[in-house]
């Protein structure tokens, strides 16, 4: 038996770590993901009011504050019984939907993006940012930087803050804008669905022209039948901020759409002793480790699972995009991993039309945004999509709103059985017999957990897609054999 | 002339630090121009064994978020401590310990009994199941690093030089910073704050304040507050008296109250012990048992007063009787 170890991947509110186990005669026999850290948020979090958790819950993550902000606010709303002004109701979702165009930018072309834009097995060195510049110039670069510069400007006039956003408190929020800022805001929005358009014609000149890329997209090594999940408004379109969990099967049949209040009796959370991460499942199917298909509680929560758990998109340039994605990939579901990297940039689009929409609408400068709560609160479940993957806060509360109960299923968590089985299956689809093990293999293993956009690359995700990276390949009295030290 | 070289590293943390660098938007590129950047984790590909081969004092200047949680973030620390020159705690988690240090109310057995037992959508077989540093698998071990009791602040584990606050400190002052090492000007200091001013959030506050003496003070989605009086007038706890200046008065032009992120204000080393003073002036009462009522309104005062900066504060951690 050898040992492969790659260490640090990166981090995930700390770091994450991968064993590559091979036989004698150089095939895998195993893989394990593992992440090597826990904060304590549940625990600590109890003691504190409630009202505070919007703003001590952003330091979950400080590259999508914004969903635990919403996740948070949700949450108090239902633990105070309080429903918030339409006004206000409007400003958070303007606020998310901007946050998601600019998240998901950060990831198709800081993250993902190099690898398809410099390409798989180019020179690690230029697998990054810089090398997306050099490559397709410093005009196209500048553009994305502009992305970032306006989304974080509306995220600070609605949030406060670019990060870690302060505004929505139970009830509301605490501030509105006006007139003359919804103006600004919707030339920044009318830009934002400009870059979006754009994008989706990035993708389609680098990617779905590259017939290596599609090949590799549709690859077995790359593909898992499992459950996808997603939340869905009233016409069972994709929604970010609010409606319904929607869950579909392998055949891409709807198999349950729960409340927020619901999620317990759907998921629940497998402890293994390796790693500090739970595994989320869904408990009507059960547990049966890191395997696919329709037996397995395994589901996934990424772009493509909402695009595969909804019948479409609520706007109709995103709508377009979807149905050409399904018809090119030949129906739905999609189970192939990489195309999540496609639905990432619909999302983009959809998110940049969807704030368009609503910083249009006349009622996103009234002055009503806040309801003052009144009733004793409970207890509250608040669901959002975060850009990686479905996010549930639960609250209990003792009557004076004090935190008595704090249960997180953050976005990545979600996806912590499946990005272990895509890297699994593609260190098995790649790493052959008697073949070396090249940096390019490995950057192609990465490339399984990369679509994901995970959390662990939290940070990752902000700028150039890679990490330090050790990879010792040991016999199985433990000798190194070789190392990779990959830059 | 060799450009000087630049590290970023991120222990305990959430990223926001990092999102916060990228916020300073094109300069970036400027950044990248002017410093060779030999390791950042987020950004660029350079490995731990890319530093380990550095010589010592080899790294002109590291920033450092994060706090101190566990075996690996301090191991981490040392590394960069030895190879910088100069080595910043940057943002509230490496200065103070930050919104992880609230963990310092709790302790690591509470942590884990809710997480891997207690918590609602938690299965639990056979009494339940812990993480364990070194496993055994049938193909061979693998281990994971230890979490520690009590989380610390960078400069409770290693020698600090300048320390950059806020949660997350805001993009004009980092370039600030950046800007003033390109300069060459001599360093400030050792020990220096960088990043901030010397004068408390209320100086930044555009709202009146007033110093009204107060009877009663109210959560913050209790009531409807006046945009352009002071929060603490109006009896909103306000941590704006107690906190450090540099971020321009955020959350306040937000209407929602100051936290306190940017850390004491000088001379100050216990953010908590300086908002109690503060309070105890406003209170409008003598007896001290009314005092004590009007106080009593204030709910989690210790996780208020010490949001971000409990780990380095005097009490550093609290356990609960």
């Amino acid at each position: 038996m050898r040992q492969i170890k790659i260490d640090p991947i990166t981090r995930l509110e700390g770091h994450g770590k991968i064993d590559i186990f091979l036989n004698d005669d150089g095939e895998v026999a195993n893989t394990y993901f593992q992440i090597p850290e826990l904060r304590g948020f549940e625990q600590f979090c109890v003691g504190r009011p409630v009202e505070e958790l919007p703003r001590i819950t952003t330091r979950i993550c400080g590259v999508c504050p914004e969903a635990h902000h919403m996740a948070s606010a949700k949450a108090c709303d239902a633990v105070f019984h309080v429903d918030p002004p339409p006004t206000a109701k409007k400003l958070r979702q303007l606020l998310y939907n901007v946050f998601f165009a600019g998240d998901h930018t950060l990831h198709f072309y800081a993250l993902g993006g190099p690898d398809f834009i410099v390409g798989p097995t180019a020179p690690a060195a230029e697998r990054n940012i810089l090398g997306v510049v050099k490559k397709v110039g410093l005009e196209v670069g500048g553009k994305v930087i502009e992305m970032r510069k306006r989304t974080q400007e509306v995220l600070k006039t609605l949030g406060g803050k670019q990060t870690h956003q302060v505004t929505s408190l139970p009830g509301g929020v605490s501030k509105g804008i006006t007139s003359e800022e919804a103006k600004h805001i919707e030339e920044h929005c009318l830009w934002f669905v400009e870059f979006g358009k754009f994008t989706l014609q990035a993708f389609n000149d680098i990617v779905l022209k590259n017939q290596q890329y599609v090949d590799l997209i549709l690859s077995d090594a790359f593909s898992h039948k499992t459950y996808y999940m997603g939340l869905v408004d009233e016409q069972n379109r994709v929604n970010f901020y609010d409606g319904k969990v929607r869950v579909v099967d392998p055949d891409g049949k709807e198999f349950v759409k729960y409340s927020p209040s619901e999620y317990l009796e759907n998921i629940a959370e497998e402890v293994e002793p390796w790693t500090y991460l739970k595994f989320p499942f869904l408990k009507k199917v059960g547990w049966k480790g890191l395997v696919d298909g329709k037996d397995s509680g395994v589901y996934r929560a990424t772009p493509l699972s909402r695009l595969n758990a909804s019948d479409g998109m609520p706007t109709p340039l995103a709508q377009a995009e979807y149905e050409k994605m399904y018809s090119t990939l030949g129906g739905k579901p999609v189970h192939a991993t990489l195309a999540t990297h496609w639905a990432r940039v619909i999302e983009l689009l959809s998110a940049a039309e969807m704030a368009l929409d609503l910083v249009r609408d006349p009622e996103i400068t009234g002055t009503n945004i806040r309801t003052i709560p009144t009733e004793i609160p409970t207890e509250g479940v608040g669901i959002v999509e975060a850009p990686r993957g479905t996010l549930t806060h639960h609250y209990t509360t003792d009557a004076k709103g004090m935190v008595t109960k704090v249960n997180l299923i953050v976005g990545t968590t979600n996806n912590y059985a499946p990005i272990s089985m895509s890297i699994n299956k593609a260190a098995r689809g790649l790493i052959k017999k008697g073949q070396e093990v090249t940096e390019g293999t490995l950057n192609m293993i990465e490339m399984a957990f990369r679509a994901y956009d995970p959390c662990f690359g939290c940070a990752t995700h902000a700028l150039p897609g890679r990490r330090p990276f050790i990879l010792r390949i040991r016999d199985k009295d433990g000798e190194i054999l070789k190392e990779i030290n990959r830059c | 002339m060799a450009k000087p070289k630049l590290g970023l590293y991120w222990a305990a943390s959430c990223g926001g630090c990092e999102i916060a660098v990228l916020d300073i938007h094109e300069k970036i590129l400027d950044v990248a121009a002017a410093f060779d950047i030999v390791f950042w984790p987020v950004a660029l590909d350079f490995k731990y064994s890319d530093v380990r081969a550095m010589e010592d004092k080899s790294i002109d200047l590291c920033l450092f978020n994060g706090s101190i949680r566990n075996s690996e973030n301090a191991e981490i620390a040392h590394m960069m401590r030895a190879k910088s020159k100069v080595l910043v705690a940057f943002g509230s988690c490496a200065l103070e310990g930050g919104i992880p240090g609230l963990a310092n109310l709790t302790t690591k057995d509470a942590i884990w009994n809710y997480v891997y037992k207690e918590s609602p959508s938690t299965v639990t077989k056979n009494g339940g199941t812990y993480p364990q540093t070194h496993s055994m698998m049938p193909e061979g071990s693998i281990d994971i690093p230890e979490m520690w009791e009590t989380v610390k602040s960078l400069d409770q584990v290693v020698d600090v030089d300048y320390y950059v606050p806020g949660c997350p400190p805001q993009p004009e002052q980092i370039w600030g910073v950046i800007e003033y090492i390109l300069s060459g000007k001599p360093l400030p200091a050792k020990g220096a704050v960088l990043g901030a001013t010397d004068k408390t959030c209320c100086d930044e506050c555009l709202r009146e304040r007033k110093e009204k003496k107060l009877k009663k003070f109210f959560r913050p989605f209790e009531i409807q507050t006046d945009p352009n009086e002071c929060l603490l007038d109006q009896g909103i706890v306000c941590m704006g008296p107690a906190t450090r200046s540099g971020c321009g008065a955020l959350c306040t032009k937000a209407n929602v109250p100051c936290r306190g992120c940017y850390g004491p204000p000088p001379n100050v080393t216990d953010q908590g012990a300086k908002m109690v003073s503060a309070l105890s002036s406003i209170i409008d009462a003598q007896d001290p048992q009314e005092i004590e009522s009007i106080l009593d309104q204030i709910v989690d005062p210790m996780g208020t007063f010490y949001r971000f900066s409990l780990a380095h504060s005097i009490l550093r951690r609290v356990e609960k009787s």
